[in-house]
């Protein structure tokens, strides 16, 4: 994949972000461009997750700025549920709406936001569902489905509100070996279509086959980030080296 | 027995019914109140949060024969004879009941409230405000009706206790159905037949609605299967 333009869709500097005393995010500073795949691998309690959750403010942000499409989610005036609606978000334990069906997972943001008739949104939600392989699964509810296939509603729900970008928070953590294969081909699907993305993962075979650039944090800092070449083959820092011994 | 069923079964059935009458009037206002509170106590607001845990932690810390005496008897004082207001302020035995059991069956409920809201797994908050959603709209189509569900078969069981507890206001002088059995004792010196019939009548009541609340449970349960 090679970076389409040089939009910056996701702009970040010296961001901070503290629990309590506790320091998760010390200062992180990158952009991401449009049309670009960055995934962040890193030791547990590194930040990652808090990171990710940060770009949409599921994280209320200690200090630094963020920018999402021109619009800079640390400035309070700024209204966070119209920048979400164009940031898709995808978890580890999936999320799906326990009390509603497949499709209504998928309609439910796009018609109560207004930005799908009924018809629409059904439409949509049928071709999305098609698009992760489970046409099949329209009127099931999530209990019906295998880990694999709720993380597949679960992209194809936040497809369905035609995000620009999309983030990735460990989406095959919690998923049998099995059914990992099944949701990386569907992510790789949305590289290949150019969707901005953001991954937090700790598959890192699957960090090198997708990634434009690779980001490696501990400790609340970014310690290096390059292309999967330079830092997965060819990394530099000790701490690097280091982790990437341990798990590949 | 017999004889108190031919001379004095209508009466307790009427008063039966005042005591349902007094525990669905409470139960009104205390859902009310219960869902008030319980919301005030899970919004992200401090202030509001510490009115919950006051009302409730007041109300649970009172019992209900004082809460009846205070509200029946105190608070017309306190208009009447401290503060000395121009129209004499009166409480209907009724009135009086239906605040105690609103008050009191509104603190338990509000918990119940609050403990159903927050068992609610908070990745079904963070999916919709993802998405775009409004706290309040996440709130009222993806929370509120899978705690509902949670919530269901400790409201009902509230509610038995409720009723049960509109016997305490018995010492206001309401006419439900211990202070009447109280008067049928009293005329006929029959305390073993008179309570037995009473103690039958609230195990009748309470099945019937135990009954409404399982097959209430079992209708969700297969909903959630579908």
């Amino acid at each position: 994949m090679t970076v389409k333009s040089k939009n910056v869709k996701i702009h970040v500097s010296h961001l901070k972000k503290n629990f309590g005393k506790l320091e998760v995010l010390k200062d992180i500073s990158t952009d991401v461009y449009e049309g670009e795949v960055v995934v962040i691998i890193g030791p547990s309690g590194s930040g990652k997750s808090t990171f990710l959750r940060c770009l949409n403010r599921l994280e209320d942000i200690t200090d630094g700025e963020v920018i999402i499409d021109g619009n800079k989610i640390t400035d309070k005036k700024v209204d966070i549920n119209k920048v979400r609606e164009n940031v898709g978000m995808v978890f580890q334990h999936f999320n799906l709406f326990n009390n509603l069906s497949v499709l209504k997972n998928l309609t439910l943001a796009p018609v109560d936001l207004k930005k799908a008739t009924k018809e629409e949104a059904k439409e949509q939600a049928v071709h999305m569902l098609e698009k992760v392989g489970l046409s099949d699964k329209v009127s099931a509810y999530p209990s019906q489905l295998s880990g694999g296939q709720k993380q597949r509603v679960a992209i194809a729900r936040a497809l369905c509100m035609n995000p620009d970008i999309m983030l990735f928070d460990e989406p095959t953590s919690a998923l049998d070996p099995e059914m990992v294969g099944e949701v990386l081909n569907v992510i790789k699907q949305l590289a290949a279509d150019g969707m901005t993305m953001v991954i937090v993962t700790h598959e890192i075979g699957f960090a090198r086959e997708v990634a434009d650039r690779v980001i490696f944090m501990d400790g609340g800092y970014i310690v290096e980030e390059g292309t999967p070449e330079e830092v997965i083959k060819n990394p530099r820092e000790p701490r690097t080296i280091d982790f990437l011994n341990k798990v590949l | 027995m017999v004889q108190i069923i031919t001379n004095y079964g209508s009466l307790l059935v009427r008063a039966m019914g005042q005591t349902l009458l007094l525990a669905l009037c409470g139960l009104f206002f205390a859902c009310i109140l219960g869902v008030i509170f319980g919301i005030l106590s899970v919004v992200k607001n401090k202030v509001c949060n510490v009115i919950a845990a006051i009302f409730v932690g007041v109300v649970r810390g009172v019992p209900m024969i004082v809460l009846a005496f205070f509200v029946f008897f105190g608070i017309p004082y306190l208009f009447n004879n401290i503060l000395n207001v121009e129209h004499d302020v009166i409480l209907t035995a009724l009135q009086a009941g239906t605040i105690c059991l609103a008050l009191n069956c509104g603190a338990y409920m509000s918990e119940i409230i609050r403990g159903g809201i927050q068992a609610v797994d908070i990745g079904q908050t963070e999916a919709a405000r993802s998405l775009g959603l409004p706290y309040w709209r996440t709130m009222q189509r993806i929370v509120l009706p899978q705690a509902i569900r949670i919530m269901i078969p400790s409201i009902i069981n509230q509610f038995i206790i409720t009723l049960k507890d509109t016997s305490i206001l018995s010492v206001i002088g309401f006419p439900e159905l211990v202070n009447s059995a109280k008067n049928v004792q009293a005329n006929t010196f029959k305390a073993f037949q008179t309570w037995a019939i009473v103690g039958i009548m609230y195990l009748i009541v309470i099945t019937l609605l135990s009954q409404v609340s399982k097959a209430l449970e079992r209708r969700l349960d297969h909903d959630r299967e579908k």
